[in-house]
């Protein structure tokens, strides 16, 4: 709280003394405005290209300013993206399940590494973090998780992958270096506290802020993972939406062909597929959770990521 | 003496104690140790496969027995990999892009935040972060839709621009030369944001009394950016350099390998170290040689990381990893 004040302060003396130049301000806020539309545009871009009719994309292309206005690859997801719907849900649950995981296994993990009475700190700490600098390699992991740990075609395969991430390990530690002092602990446990009791009735609470930075940062993870899938899942069942949409970037059919369409009926749907306008749409769906989230994420991520900088 | 006395009456009784808390420790930490022996260290014994020919041993087909069982072919996977010119092209592509684009980010991150920071309305300042961070929030594969919108050759904004005008159309998507500058381009359009939040991060944390002692003197606003701020950010520039130095030899896989929609004309350019990675495994399924490649890999950004971490060390004790 004492720190924004500060700030706001700041800037106002910073203000009234020297600013620069009102052509000078000018200036700076062209190049940033310039900049910060071209970071948005893209998207607003894709939506107006998902509300596009397909006759007009396919007069004047993909355009901000359509001929004709269509919601047809909106309705065609509704009637026959059952696919879409599976992969909606598999993207939820995953991200909910694996956060939820990742941050139970992280703050377990960095609490004990935060104990400078753990007679075993340095060696765990340098045991996680050993695996940022070197590692088996893409193709022993991929035949380990495979062949050995049956990640293959299941939820498993989608989650475990990125259960335990090393830096989110050390921003967690940190932020209980930062936040959590040591006497609190001492006293807990002098109270007949015990560790576990300590960990989740005292520590946790008081440390929401950095639970929340390093949870954000896993469901962002989770929601936008791509790779595993790809390395992990066949069957169709399990694709979570980002795989989805990697999929239909060399197969626009794929929708169709899982949704039970069969013969002739199939390809007389797959000639009316709105088929540019289907994968923009799919690109807004996946957006938006991310777009709705974003601005209450934003502060935690921005804390997080600034510990993060300093440390890796 | 009585203080020492109960405190050697402490210690007795907390013996039995801190064994109990050393075993209750030891039991948080054991679900994130065991995920990292079984999914980070197991793995490395694979590297053996850099040295051996992959195949499924028939009789009795787990992974260790097929490993076990491989033939031994020494440092062959290597040679074959170095005599062709994909080896060249992938080293070239990594280390080229990812220079380019340290330098490129610090300069331009460095300045929009500097400029950033000469925003007077709050409103219009917190608003210009909000939209410039958003990139980062999305994934590769979102992204590469971005870009195709732009770059269809069939329906992409640019195609209807240049039919419309009787030019002819350029096939983005078949000719390797101009990917330098589309993957640049994507590149600093979803990272710039997140370096130019660190960079006004630390930018705000600088005592406003600095300024106006500069500008008592006289110092011009151009003057105070120079002397006041770049110095203020100098350690944390050069950090963040060495630590990008540290992982030149890794690529961001989604940008090279989603964004050009996996185009095979387009691999002179587009190719890195972890693409061929990939590709030599899915692919070609040609486990020992993307082993090998991930073993030069990892062995490359190993030394990379711990020489970068050395010279933090003697920049600014603080910052560095270990």
């Amino acid at each position: 709280m004492s720190k924004t004040d500060n700030t706001v302060v700041i800037k106002k003396r910073k203000r009234s003394l020297n600013s620069v130049s009102i052509p000078a301000e000018i200036v700076i806020n062209v190049i940033l405005g310039i900049f910060c539309l071209a970071c948005i545009i893209p998207f607003i871009f894709v939506i107006i290209i998902s509300f596009s009719s397909q006759t007009s994309i396919r007069e004047i292309g993909f355009s901000f300013i359509p001929n004709k206005w269509s919601l047809s690859a909106y309705k065609y997801i509704m009637d026959l993206g059952a696919q879409l719907w599976v992969s909606y849900f598999n993207s939820f649950f995953v991200t909910i399940v694996g956060t939820l995981l990742s941050v139970l296994i992280c703050v377990l993990y960095s609490y004990a590494l935060f104990r400078k009475d753990f007679k075993f700190r340095s060696f765990f700490t340098f045991f996680s973090f050993f695996t940022m600098l070197f590692g088996g390699g893409l193709a022993p992991t991929y035949m380990v998780c495979k062949n050995m740990l049956g990640l293959s075609d299941n939820y498993a395969a989608l989650i475990v992958p990125m259960l335990v991430n090393p830096f989110n390990i050390i921003i967690m530690r940190t932020f209980f270096q930062s936040s959590v002092p040591t006497e609190l602990i001492e006293s807990a446990s002098i109270d007949g506290s015990g560790e576990y009791n300590t960990l989740f009735k005292i520590i946790v609470p008081i440390s929401k802020p950095g639970i929340a930075t390093v949870a954000l940062l896993n469901a962002l993870a989770y929601w936008n993972e791509w790779f595993i899938p790809m390395l992990y899942v066949r069957d169709a069942k399990y694709i979570p939406l980002q795989y989805l949409l990697m999929k239909m970037q060399n197969q626009a059919d794929f929708l169709v062909r899982n949704a039970g369409v069969l013969g002739a009926e199939a390809s007389k749907i797959m000639s009316t597929i709105p088929q540019d306008t289907l994968r923009m749409a799919l690109v807004v769906l996946i957006v938006i959770p991310i777009a709705c989230a974003y601005p209450f994420f934003q502060r935690f991520i921005i804390s997080g990521l600034t510990i993060g900088s300093v440390k890796g | 003496m009585a203080r020492l006395k109960a405190e050697a009456k402490g210690k007795e009784r907390g013996w039995g104690n801190r064994r109990k808390k050393t075993i209750l420790l030891l039991s948080m930490v054991a679900p994130g140790a065991i995920w990292l022996i079984l999914l980070r260290y197991l793995p490395m014994f694979g590297i053996i496969l850099a040295f051996k020919n992959y195949k499924i041993y028939t009789k009795d087909p787990s992974l260790f027995n097929n490993i076990m069982h491989s033939k031994w072919v020494g440092l062959d996977n290597f040679k074959f990999m170095f005599k062709t010119s994909d080896s060249w092209v992938m080293i070239r592509n990594t280390l080229g892009y990812n220079l380019f684009w340290i330098l490129l980010g610090i300069i331009i991150a460095v300045s929009f935040a500097v400029m950033l920071d000469q925003v007077t309305n709050k409103f219009v300042a917190k608003s210009y972060q909000t939209m410039m961070f958003f990139p980062y929030f999305l994934s590769w594969v979102v992204a590469s839709y971005f870009v195709l919108a732009f770059l269809d050759p069939t329906r992409g904004l640019i195609a209807h621009f240049q039919k419309s005008h009787g030019m002819s159309v350029t096939n983005w998507y078949n000719e390797a030369s101009y990917w330098p500058f589309i993957l640049t381009i994507a590149n600093m359009w979803k990272y710039i944001g997140y370096s130019t939040i660190l960079y006004l991060a630390a930018i705000t944390g600088i005592d406003a009394s600095q300024y106006e002692a500069a500008s008592i003197d006289g110092a011009s606003k151009w003057q105070q950016v120079w002397y006041v701020t770049i110095p203020h950010l100098k350690t944390m520039i050069i950090i963040l350099f060495i630590m990008n130095i540290g992982k030149i030899f890794n690529a961001d896989f989604g940008l090279f390998y989603s964004v050009p929609l996996n185009s095979g004309p387009l691999f002179p350019t587009t190719q890195v170290i972890d693409t061929y990675i990939y590709r030599t495994l899915m692919a070609t399924h040609n486990e020992g040689m993307s082993t090998a490649a991930s073993l030069i890999q990892n062995f490359v950004g190993f030394i990379c990381i711990m020489t970068a971490n050395t010279i933090v060390r003697k920049v600014d004790e603080e910052s560095s990893l270990f």
